[in-house]
């Protein structure tokens, strides 16, 4: 049994404590935006923000989350307005196959909110999300831009 | 406690009761019921048609009331981009408002019922736009000209008098207009016109253009439903697992030890090599199946390793027992007489496709129906595999198409089709999704080929290429996946871009005395076609023997090409464009860093590569690559420009990580952290140069990743004097020695 805060809201689903985060997130909070890739930590495709913070979900038994920790999955993110990171996506058609690219947008806005302004090597040292398609260099240009627009917004 | 600390932590559960929060049609729903809300400035998010009934122009074309334009695609889109470039054809040719275009995916079934009217729905082979782009156009240019002929009609005009822009239908001499959207339900009672004439290229105002993708927008906020995302009122999950030995069976597991774990609905024998656990939760059902006490008869292939392989494919380097794929003259006598013969031995592992999302199917399954949703690169031939293990005729049964996350060939095949059915047939009435775990996606892959390759070429006092011997030993994708195509003497697919000639994969190279040769070794893992396919290997091992034969002849590579290529124009023309991209004859590299190309043709299109490496304390970094194409034609420039750069990822993570090696009969590596892939730090810069040159429809999605890692390796061997020849490259020491 574990009760969690999702996206502002609060849920009780009746898991095992073993259960990772993000089969809690997929199957019984039925938010399916936030994606398996591996069940390692290995890829990222399963990023969402806990406490405003990148963190690979499959790895991440339920037990180890509180209703204090506020989760925030891709259907969160944008919720309002959408997020710039979502903004520069869409701008350069950055995704491809799209599978891993909620948690290439949750790594960047993780990594945004903690650096307005990375420079290239900080957006390729701290995204190390996998993709197979190969859109990297979109990811980082998309980064920038996004970094741009919040910095001139802000 | 911090976050971090609570990972270790298993104390921090609640003691709360369950609420409603369910799987099944709920948590569907609720995904897209979460406020979510997307006013992007572009279009609208939810892609899939418009659910009232409109009749169609055509069958490629729909035009709704309110104008918008529904283009029917019947090729897969797993990312390559295909789906939007087919439909800026149709949209060229329908003369439509792009920015009202959406899509709809088609179903096999309905393909089948209507006599196959969308034609072939295979996606492979780089062959989604260059294999249906004329009969896609016609489709269009067909419903333009029933549009045109419903609004003369109605006027009481000659069509030939009325012009279209932007889907509005003007005739000028009585000034009236109308739009698609008023005319389209006239427009289907019409007969389909013949004899059209396709635009010429020059004139395209809508293919041709770096237009955005059509299915963006719910990718980026998590509504876009993957075949692993699907939910259905009652739904169990299934994970199976088969045997790790390739050919093995299953012998017997023990149901009883994990019955009556929480959430185990089943635990099934799926075929002689597969059980499954079905659940009603991916964790519980996987729990259940780590802990089932399973025994394995693993066969005859349990003491097949990496070694055992090797040895078997080195014995094809010598043997006599050959299939021919291209012969000049006799390059056996001229090497066997020559002053000088350089030879080298390279080899090409395993890999994985690793797509991001794992094989999975959804089936369901009665007595008088069945019907899959999920991700399937053969639509077609996953609706036959579904039909004959639903036991059911094809007319009773249905694939919905879905956007695959990732496939690069994985989902050519349709044995985990088959694998759902079976499962969901013992669960009647209930939809099952078949969900793979990443570490049985790596198990039970369908792997890129083996192969080695021994090169000797005689080379004489002047720097000329006499001859030139290549004989490969190793597996055959086709014996395996596609008999009915393999010849008398072997796999003519082996020989991608070495063929003599022709539209598809010829070499590019003259020699006047050259024997290319294959020894069939077919070890007892499964091949299947990696992205680039067989083009991958053989583009390594001809163009870095190829920079040992300038080496050994001490002429620089793009001069030591240039006097073989003189008969292959389209070839240096994309080498010459990566050459000069790079400043090969004209700007010296920074300090420290060293230069390679490449070059091939392959799916139909000319590519080229030319790399900037540096190495230094034994580490490779890839700083720079200027990649040419020549496809014939462009259909969106930016996504061919991803395609591209995506190439290298692909290419250069097979290169730097890919390896499946095999101990004990199964594959040694489980997932991302033993089969590593590149990530956003080591990605070069990729400038991409296409040079369409028109008269031929090449592919795109697949040719360049075969010269992403011989145009690395020459810059190796060019920064470190050693050559690469057996990949991957993290089992060398780079060291300078």
């Amino acid at each position: 049994m574990a009760k969690l805060n999702v996206n502002g809201k609060v849920v009780e689903v009746d898991v095992e404590d073993d259960t990772p985060l993000l089969w809690v997130i997929r199957e019984h909070v039925g938010l399916t935006g936030t994606k398996y890739g591996c069940g390692v930590a290995q890829c990222g495709a399963c990023t969402v923000h806990l406490d405003g913070v990148a963190t690979r979900s499959c790895a991440l038994p339920v037990s180890a989350v509180t209703e204090e920790n506020r989760i925030v999955t891709i259907e969160g993110l944008g919720a309002e307005t959408p997020h710039p990171v979502q903004q520069a996506w869409a701008e350069l058609d950055v995704a491809q196959c799209g599978y891993c690219q909620v948690g290439m947008i949750m790594a960047a806005s993780s990594l945004l909110a903690q650096n307005p302004n990375p420079s290239d090597d900080d957006i390729r040292a701290e995204i190390t999300n996998i993709c197979r398609c190969g859109t990297y260099p979109r990811v980082l240009a998309g980064v920038k831009l996004a970094a741009e627009r919040m910095t001139n917004r802000g | 406690m911090t976050i971090h600390e609570r990972i270790h932590s298993q104390s921090a559960a609640g003691r709360l009761s369950r609420r409603g929060f369910l799987t099944g049609a709920g948590a569907a729903a609720g995904a897209f019921s979460f406020g979510f809300s997307f006013p992007l400035p572009v279009r609208a998010v939810a892609q899939e048609a418009a659910k009232e009934t409109v009749k169609e122009v055509n069958a490629w074309v729909v035009i709704q009331p309110d104008e918008s334009v529904i283009i029917r695609i019947a090729r897969a889109e797993m990312g390559q981009g295909s789906l939007t470039g087919l439909a800026q054809l149709v949209a060229e040719e329908l003369d439509c408002d792009w920015d009202k275009v959406r899509f709809e995916l088609v179903k096999p079934g309905e393909n089948r019922r209507r006599e196959r009217v969308w034609r072939d729905q295979s996606t492979g082979g780089s062959r989604a736009i260059r294999g249906s782009q004329e009969y896609v156009r016609m489709g269009g240019a067909t419903a333009r000209a029933m549009l045109v002929q419903a609004a003369a009609q109605q006027w009481g005009v000659p069509a030939a008098r009325c012009s279209v822009a932007k889907g509005v239908i003007t005739h000028q001499a009585s000034g009236r207009s109308t739009t698609y959207g008023a005319v389209a339900a006239a427009a289907n009672g019409i007969a389909p016109p013949t004899g059209l004439t396709l635009k010429d290229p020059k004139d395209w105002t809508i293919a041709g253009q770096p237009v955005k993708r059509l299915d963006t927008l719910d990718k980026l906020n998590g509504s876009l439903v993957y075949g692993m995302d699907i939910s259905m009122p009652g739904m169990l999950v299934a994970i199976p697992k088969a045997c790790p030995v390739h050919g093995g069976k299953l012998k017997s597991f023990d149901a009883s030890a994990v019955s009556n774990m929480r959430g185990v609905k089943h635990v099934l024998r799926v075929d002689d090599e597969t059980v499954a656990v079905v659940a009603d939760t991916f964790w519980r059902a996987k729990t259940a199946l780590d802990a089932l006490p399973i025994e394995w008869d693993n066969g005859p292939n349990a003491n097949v390793s990496s070694e055992t392989i090797a040895a078997m494919l080195r014995e094809g380097l010598t043997a006599d027992t050959q299939f021919v794929g291209n012969r000049v003259g006799d390059a056996k006598a001229v090497l066997a007489g020559a002053g000088r013969v350089i030879e080298a031995d390279y080899g090409f592992p395993y890999q994985n496709h690793a797509p991001m999302e794992v094989i999975n199917a959804t089936v369901r399954w009665t007595p008088e129906r069945c019907e899959m949703w999920g991700p399937t690169q053969v639509a077609e031939a996953a609706l036959d595999a579904l039909a004959a293990a639903a036991e059911l005729p094809a007319e009773a049964c249905e694939v919905h198409v879905v956007r695959i996350g990732g496939s690069f060939g994985r989902r050519l095949t349709t044995e985990y089709v088959t694998m759902a059915t079976r499962i969901a047939r013992q669960v009647p009435g209930t939809p099952v999704k078949m969900m793979w775990t990443r570490e049985e996606d790596m198990a039970q892959g369908r792997y890129h080929p083996v192969t080695q390759c021994r090169l000797r070429g005689a080379v004489d006092a002047d720097g000329n290429l006499e001859a030139l011997h290549m004989r490969i030993s190793g597996q055959s994708i086709m014996a395996y996946m596609r008999p009915s195509i393999m010849t008398a003497n072997g796999d003519p697919v082996t020989f991608q871009g070495l063929m003599p000639g022709g539209a598809e994969m010829a070499i590019g190279y003259t020699i006047p005395d050259l024997l290319i040769d294959h020894a069939m070794r077919n070890p007892h893992i499964r091949p299947g076609a990696w992205r680039g396919v067989n083009l991958n290997q053989n583009a390594v091992y001809l163009e870095c023997f190829i920079d040992e034969l300038a080496q050994a002849a001490k002429v620089d590579p793009l001069a030591f090409r240039r006097k073989l290529m003189a008969n292959h124009p389209k070839h240096l023309a994309v080498l010459e464009a990566a050459a000069k991209g790079i400043g090969w004859e004209t700007t010296k590299p920074p300090e420290g860093v060293h230069r390679g190309l490449a070059q091939v043709m392959g799916f139909g299109s000319y590519v080229a590569a030319a790399a900037e490496v540096s190495v230094k304390d034994g580490r490779l970094k890839i700083h720079r690559i200027v990649a040419a194409t020549d496809p014939g034609y462009v259909v969106n420039p930016q996504q061919v420009e991803a395609q591209i750069a995506g190439s290298f990822v692909y290419g250069l993570s097979a290169m730097l990580y890919g390896e499946c090696t095999v101990k004990d009969g199964r594959i040694v590596e489980e997932n991302f952290d033993t089969y590593n892939v590149m990530r956003l730090d080591e990605m070069p810069v990729v400038e991409v140069i296409t040079v369409p040159s028109g008269g031929f429809w090449g592919g795109v999605g697949e040719p360049t990743i075969a010269v992403a890692a011989p145009a690395v390796l020459n810059a190796v061997f060019a920064a470190t004097g050693k050559r690469v020849r057996q990949l991957p490259l993290k089992n060398i020491d780079l060291n300078l020695s």
